[in-house]
């Protein structure tokens, strides 16, 4: 807690400079004179207010400007029920599918030795520095009208593009990494030990994925899932470009706060907003949480 | 093993080798056409500048955050260490439709702004409002564990030798920063160049103004023109790649650079 003392080396008279220096090593030498503290706390504060508490604000306060009645008015109109429907389906589709492949990568990297590793885990990572509409762009090459498997696709009538397979696709592409770099130093961190008892011991390989690696890395697990969660539902740039914008069918709630947006109606774009906005929030809540309970298991 | 290969290819790979592809189909005579037409190089120089500015104010603001976060105490220094967190978890279309209420004309910060003569929403200010906004974790997030595992003896000994406070600071703490701060600029300007949710709503989208990138590629979708579409988004890739490169190596030297003791 040296940081909370207030003296500083040169608010000290001069007169007795070793013991000042010896008190000063002691104490209130890790920090700055009074007016620089207040002033940077003052720029930190100001500046979080000024480019995210007031961003925040103003979604609410502009979602119930009409009152109570017509936010929920809003939200009730079928195809703001329709968009929030489809939103919970590609997040569970995407988020089911990122945890079985997160968990297995995650698995074969911390408990396995082979050529190649760190770049497998670059590749994993890809997807995070990747624009969004790049990631929508590259399944519009593969399955759009002129892409790669378009024509195929429509002999057979098959359709991934403009429809609920493609938001899937590029959801899942947008949060693969989550679950997987999440349990990567978590496992790697553990070791192997307990596997190889377990083992030894006569377990089965799946009794030893349930029985002693699962429980071990349980808080992980939800953490990747809860980070994956939060980017699946709240995707706009890779989804928009794959999902065609059909009202009440490919329209997830990020789309359809656009499409509110541009149409002026602000009650309803916010009301939607604000409902991604509150799960924004429970995440980062949640997301503290298991923080604590991550550190805890550190030995 | 084998199942973690092949859903990586199918979900990543496959598809982002079918973007290097329809680049090979083009000739380089056609490559260059479309890159250097005016609106596609405006484009990305909107995109490119705006993004290195505003990750340069994410060094600075995001330095003198994480500061205040980890050596002073304040009222509601929790709270505003949970807030550095809310541009990743809040949807960027939230983000893009809550920035421009605030920031335009008749907004709680618009409307002051606007009677000092400074227009944000609809202007390359906008963006690179919508940018700085985005970037804000990144610095924060990668200085902080370094800093609150920083020795406290070493800052000792500096002054204890006679350093003062302000060269104490410049030359024994942030030299052990360097790597971290470097790492989070670059963090920042990857995501501030490919960003699109959270800044098509407040550019106000005039080509050759305030078009960015992204927003180019999304245009030339739309009007079925592929070709273009696919050149600018592998010049963007590739620079992201690069950038991914330089954090990996900055990372081992920030490895390198503890003392083995």
């Amino acid at each position: 807690m040296t940081m909370q003392l207030t003296h500083s080396v040169s608010l000290t008279p001069p007169a007795d400079k070793a013991r000042a220096r010896a008190s000063a090593a002691a104490a209130g030498i890790r920090t700055e004179p009074k007016l620089v503290r207040i002033a940077v706390i003052t720029l930190a504060v100001l500046f979080l207010t000024v480019f995210v508490v007031l961003p925040l604000v103003v979604v609410f306060a502009q979602a119930f400007s009409k009152g109570i009645a017509a936010y929920l008015a809003a939200l009730s109109e079928p195809e703001a029920q329709s968009a929030i429907r489809l939103t919970l389906l590609v997040a569970a589709i995407s988020v089911g599918l990122n945890l079985l492949f997160g968990v297995i990568a995650a698995w074969a990297i911390a408990k396995f030795e082979f050529n190649g590793k760190t770049f497998l885990i670059s590749l994993i990572d890809l997807p995070f520095s990747v624009s969004p509409v790049i990631s929508g762009l590259v399944f519009v090459l593969l399955f759009g009208a002129q892409g790669y498997w378009g024509a195929w696709l429509r002999e057979h009538d098959i359709q991934i593009l403009f429809a609920v397979p493609g938001i899937v696709l590029a959801t899942t592409f947008v949060t693969f990494p989550f679950v997987a770099r999440a349990l990567i130093p978590l496992m790697q961190e553990q070791g192997t030990q307990e596997e190889e008892a377990a083992i030894s011991l006569g377990a089965s390989g799946l009794q030893t994925f349930f029985r002693v690696t699962l429980p071990n890395i349980k808080w992980g697990v939800l953490y990747g899932v809860l980070l994956c969660n939060a980017r699946a539902m709240g995707e706009f740039g890779a989804v928009s470009v794959v999902s065609g914008h059909i009202r009440g069918e490919t329209n997830t709630m990020p789309l359809f706060v656009e499409i509110l947006y541009n149409e002026y109606q602000f009650v309803a774009a916010f009301g939607i907003a604000s409902l991604l906005a509150m799960l924004a929030l429970v995440t980062l809540v949640i997301k503290a949480i298991l923080e604590r309970h991550l550190d805890e298991g550190q030995p | 093993m084998g199942l973690t290969l092949t859903w990586l290819s199918v979900i990543v790979l496959i598809p982002l080798a079918g973007l290097f592809l329809r680049t090979l189909e083009l000739s380089p005579e056609q490559f260059w056409s479309i890159l250097s037409s005016r609106r596609t190089l405006n484009a990305l120089r909107i995109s490119f500048g705006l993004a290195f500015a505003a990750a340069c104010v994410n060094l600075v603001m995001g330095t003198i955050i994480v500061w205040a976060l980890v050596r002073y105490r304040f009222p509601g220094r929790r709270l505003f260490d949970a807030i550095v967190d809310v541009p990743f978890a809040l949807p960027t279309a939230v983000a893009g439709v809550a920035l421009t209420a605030l920031f335009a004309e008749k907004g709680w910060l618009g409307a002051p702004l606007a009677e000092l003569g400074v227009k944000v929403a609809f202007t390359p200010i906008g963006i690179f409002v919508a940018m700085v906004f985005i970037g804000i974790p990144f610095v924060v997030r990668t200085v902080q564990p370094v800093l609150l595992d920083l020795d406290p003896e070493i800052e000792e000994a500096a002054a204890c030798l006679g350093a003062n406070r302000w060269h104490t600071i410049v030359r024994v703490i942030l030299p052990s920063l360097t790597p971290a701060l470097l790492t989070g600029l670059a963090l920042a300007f990857a995501r501030a160049v490919g960003e699109y949710g959270s800044v098509i709503f407040i550019a106000g989208n005039l080509p050759n103004v305030s078009e960015i990138a992204p927003l180019l590629i999304v245009i030339r979708l739309s009007e079925f023109r592929y070709a273009d579409a696919t050149a600018i988004a592998v010049v963007m890739l590739v620079v992201s790649f690069v950038i991914i490169f330089a954090v990996n190596r900055l990372q081992r030297w920030a490895r390198s650079r503890i003392p083995a003791d």
